[in-house]
């Protein structure tokens, strides 16, 4: 595949992925702070989202699975930060179902936690793969000599 | 006469008279001697009789006499010489003794006299004191009845018993024939009788209360008496031949109005009611002084007890309707708080929930609109997207009257460009005004300052709201749109009286007129027009897509910049020119520039936009805090990280300039008051701005609080933080 092909796949990948709702405003806010001097700005963010992230959901399962009464306190702080997280990064369906997931954890409601948690982890492995798929793709424009197009991400 | 001792003497010839004399003089003796035996007697009875020296005096006196006479006795016949001796010695002690006597009974005599004097005195004084035990018994039972009946009278607050008790103690301290009380009625012009003693149900006899009796008794606060025979007191038949007699007293009716300070209650009209007392017929009874003084009392005791009892019942009743006051308004506080509370919950989810899909709708479909499509696919996808920003236009206005209706909503206040405002307006206004072949015109004056200090986003939906009603009404000919400052004469209107401008030096008037040649306005409707939700019919029937907030939103705008807006209009058909005045601060520097929504082209000049400037960022989420970094370093800044409150003030110093807290950490508010406290001199002070996902009303209160510099809405992209650094240096101040 050339370049221009790749970097046309790319817009149409990143396209998709807003349209889709993966991600937001955020995402794009990011990925015009990559620059000369910061060249690999949003890998490293992303990564770190990542890092954070795995480590939040472990958590999460752990508190949730307690057979003796949930500390819901404990949940609605980590369920707070992976919002956080989420919402920095413009992890956008990941966010939404943060929300929704810290309504039930108000209630104290056990089993729209336990489906709030299975709805989030779906979210956040679908956004992981679908960056990694970018970042791949990526890494293959710069490999083969190009350049990543976000100029052409104008719609926003 | 000389006579011998050997010659006997001869018996005179009257012997008889001898005889007797001697037999008296026996007798005499006799009764001398007898005499101090009853003395003695007397002087051992009465222990307490005084002159006992002069009884045994007297004694001695008697006994001596009374020897003598003895002696006497041998001296008829002839005697020897030693009767004769001891008959003078007993004769001459006799004299000496009784001489003494008499000149004794001379000291004495005043003494006796007197004690005789004194002894009548002191029965006078026992008479009096009999008396005067008398009275004071007869006033300690009188006393005695007033304290029992003021015990009674007051033992109860219900007017009704008080007066009942009244009458019937009194009747039995006083063994009264009738007792009875008139009350005035309502009216005042009569008395009525309310209670008597002996009749238990009484006829409900009236009498007007302007007798001659009457108004003798109410004139005075004694007891007075008067006529059997007066209407008041002709109660009953008869009982007798002789009635008794009667008495009159008035009872003051004592309101709370009646006591002033410095008035005392005679001094002031008042209402009284008359009681009467009768004795009973047919006896000698008469009406005693301390009898009088004690119904007197009882009058004023009955007053006083009366007002007591009508205190207390007015308080019982405005503590009731106090009560019931209080239920009700806690009711209402509650039904209004669950209101406000469904209300806020309402447009919390509103906020979040609505907006996000309609941002996805507008934005998908104007993605769409970008790609190839067939002619009725680009129809379609118009009319998706016009609807969808009818929608977002209508969530977004129910929203904003909301907060504007809560008093909630506070402008944005920032620095910008005026005639840019107009131009965006006019440009967004052009595409419908020309399709419907309209002309639109825009006149700044020249004396209009370049940048202006308000409310940019307000000020453009209001001017966009006016001028989009004037294009939206209008079905041909142009609209003009003018702008110039206020000046001071031409500030105050007719149509607004209550809108005093103030000119000063920091501020202007900016005066906005957007003239139309449209369907002009009813004057029915005019004061319709600023009301939400109500259109005229009229305007109803065409395709008006709005909620009929509009105007209701830009008055309120308009309100919140200390401004005014009205309409003015000839009537139907003629057009309408809506003018607005709004309050706007001069901008002292005019560096200030709106930049490019784009600012891609400029990705590799922004590093220069605050160069050196040290920012400390605390936020306990990595990537947020690393975002929020790469932003800073983007735009130059000389970043540092903390994930700790700790962490932050160790090294927070007067050299950093900005410090971004997340508030939503749990110390976040305490870091900036620990912040505050350490560096306090202003300008040494970095400027402490909060970041946080959520802005509402409680959260900017609680930085504003805790004086931190502004607050900043979580995501923040490149040009609204930029933004924010350069108001934040420049004014030092975003909230």
């Amino acid at each position: 595949m050339d370049v221009i092909q790749m970097q046309r796949t790319w817009v149409e990948y990143t396209k998709s992925l807003y349209r889709e709702g993966f991600l937001d405003s955020q995402f794009a806010q990011l990925q015009l702070l990559q620059d000369e001097s910061n060249p690999d700005f949003v890998v490293e963010v992303v990564s770190l989202f990542f890092e954070d992230s795995e480590r939040l959901l472990n958590e999460l399962t752990k508190v949730i699975d307690q057979q003796q009464g949930v500390d819901f306190k404990k949940v609605d702080a980590h369920v707070h930060q992976l919002k956080g997280s989420s919402s920095s990064i413009g992890a956008q369906r990941v966010k939404n179902a943060c929300v929704a997931f810290r309504s039930f954890c108000d209630e104290q409601n056990i089993e729209g936690s336990l489906r709030c948690l299975h709805q989030v982890k779906q979210e956040y492995f679908l956004v992981k793969n679908k960056l990694e798929n970018l970042f791949s793709l990526e890494r293959k424009i710069v490999a083969a000599g190009g350049s990543v197009p976000t100029e052409e991400l104008n719609f926003l | 006469m000389e006579s011998c001792n050997c010659i006997e003497p001869q018996l005179p010839p009257d012997e008889l008279l001898s005889k007797y004399q001697y037999i008296s003089d026996f007798f005499i003796a006799l009764a001398y001697f007898s005499i101090p035996l009853e003395l003695i007697y007397f002087v051992k009875k009465s222990a307490v009789f005084p002159y006992r020296w002069v009884l045994v005096q007297f004694g001695a006196f008697i006994v001596l006499c009374g020897a003598t006479h003895l002696i006497n006795l041998w001296t008829f016949t002839i005697h020897s010489r030693n009767v004769a001796i001891v008959m003078t010695t007993a004769k001459i002690l006799t004299a000496v003794v009784s001489c003494a006597t008499a000149l004794m009974l001379v000291h004495i005599i005043p003494d006796l006299l007197s004690v005789k004097t004194r002894e009548l005195f002191l029965k006078n004084k026992a008479a009096e004191l009999d008396r005067e035990m008398g009275l004071i018994r007869t006033q300690e039972e009188t006393g005695r009845h007033v304290r029992m009946l003021t015990h009674e009278i007051r033992s109860t607050l219900d007017r009704h018993t008080i007066l009942k008790t009244t009458l019937v103690e009194l009747g039995r301290t006083l063994s009264l024939e009738e007792c009875a009380l008139w009350m005035p009625t309502r009216t005042g012009l009569e008395l009525q009788l309310a209670y008597t003693l002996r009749q238990q149900n009484p006829v409900g006899y009236t009498v007007p209360i302007h007798l001659p009796v009457i108004n003798q008794v109410f004139s005075s606060n004694r007891a007075v008496k008067i006529s059997p025979n007066s209407p008041v007191a002709r109660l009953r038949p008869l009982a007798g031949k002789y009635p008794g007699e009667v008495v009159a007293v008035r009872v003051p009716l004592l309101h709370l109005s009646n006591f002033q300070i410095n008035d005392w209650p005679e001094l002031s009209t008042k209402r009284y009611a008359l009681m009467v007392l009768m004795l009973p017929s047919d006896s000698a009874r008469q009406w005693h002084t301390y009898e009088l003084e004690l119904v007197e009392v009882v009058a004023d005791q009955v007053a006083v007890a009366l007002s007591h009892a009508a205190i207390l019942e007015e308080s019982m009743r405005a503590r009731d309707l106090l009560m019931e006051q209080n239920v009700a308004l806690d009711l209402a506080r509650r039904e209004a708080e669950t209101a406000i509370r469904a209300r806020n919950d309402f447009l919390a989810v509103m906020n979040h929930e609505m907006r996000t899909p309609m941002h996805a709708i507008i934005a998908l479909s104007s993605l769409l609109q970008e790609t190839e499509l067939t002619p009725e696919q680009r129809l379609m996808v118009e009319t998706i997207l016009k609807s969808s920003n009818l929608l977002a236009t209508l969530i977004n206005d129910v929203l904003d009257l909301s907060r504007l209706e809560d008093g909630s909503l506070q402008l944005d206040l920032g620095s910008f460009n005026l005639a840019a405002v107009f131009r965006e307006v006019i440009n967004l206004i052009r595409p419908i005004a020309s399709v419907k072949k309209l002309l639109v015109t825009l006149h700044l004056a020249p004396d209009l300052p370049e940048y202006a200090i308000g409310d940019e986003n307000r000020l453009m939906q209001t001017l966009l709201n006016v001028v989009g009603n004037a294009v939206k009404f209008s079905k041909e000919g142009s609209i003009s749109i003018t702008a110039f400052v206020a000046k001071a004469e031409s500030l105050r209107d007719p149509r607004a009286p209550d809108f005093f401008p103030v000119p000063s030096d920091n501020h202007f008037y900016l005066r906005v007129q957007v003239k139309d040649t449209g369907s002009g306005i009813n004057p029915q409707d005019y004061p319709k027009l600023f009301t939400k939700f109500a259109q005229s019919q009229s305007l109803a029937t065409k395709n008006s897509g709005g909620s009929g907030l509009g105007l209701a939103i830009c008055k309120r705008f308009v309100h919140l910049m200390d401004g005014h807006i009205w309409l003015e209009s000839e009537g139907l058909g003629k057009g309408c020119t809506a003018i607005f005045m709004v309050k706007l601060g001069i901008a002292e520097c005019c560096t200030e520039s709106k930049l490019p929504a784009a600012t891609k082209a400029g990705m590799n000049h922004a590093r220069t936009d605050f160069p050196g400037l040290k920012v400390i960022v605390m936020d306990d989420n990595g990537v947020s805090r690393m975002v929020t970094k790469g932003l800073l370093v983007h735009l130059g800044c000389d970043v540092t990280g903390v994930s700790s409150g700790d962490e932050c003030l160790r090294l927070i110093s007067q050299d950093h300039h900005v410090l971004f807290i997340d508030v939503c950490m749990h110390d976040g508010y305490e870091v900036a008051r620990r912040v505050h406290e350490k560096l306090t001199k202003r300008h040494e002070r970095p400027l402490t701005v909060a970041l946080t996902a959520n802005s509402d009303k409680a959260t900017k209160d609680q930085c504003r609080r805790v004086g931190m510099n502004g607050v900043v809405l979580k995501p923040v992209s490149i040009d609204k933080m930029r933004s924010v650094l350069s108001d934040l240096l420049e004014h030092r101040i975003l909230l």
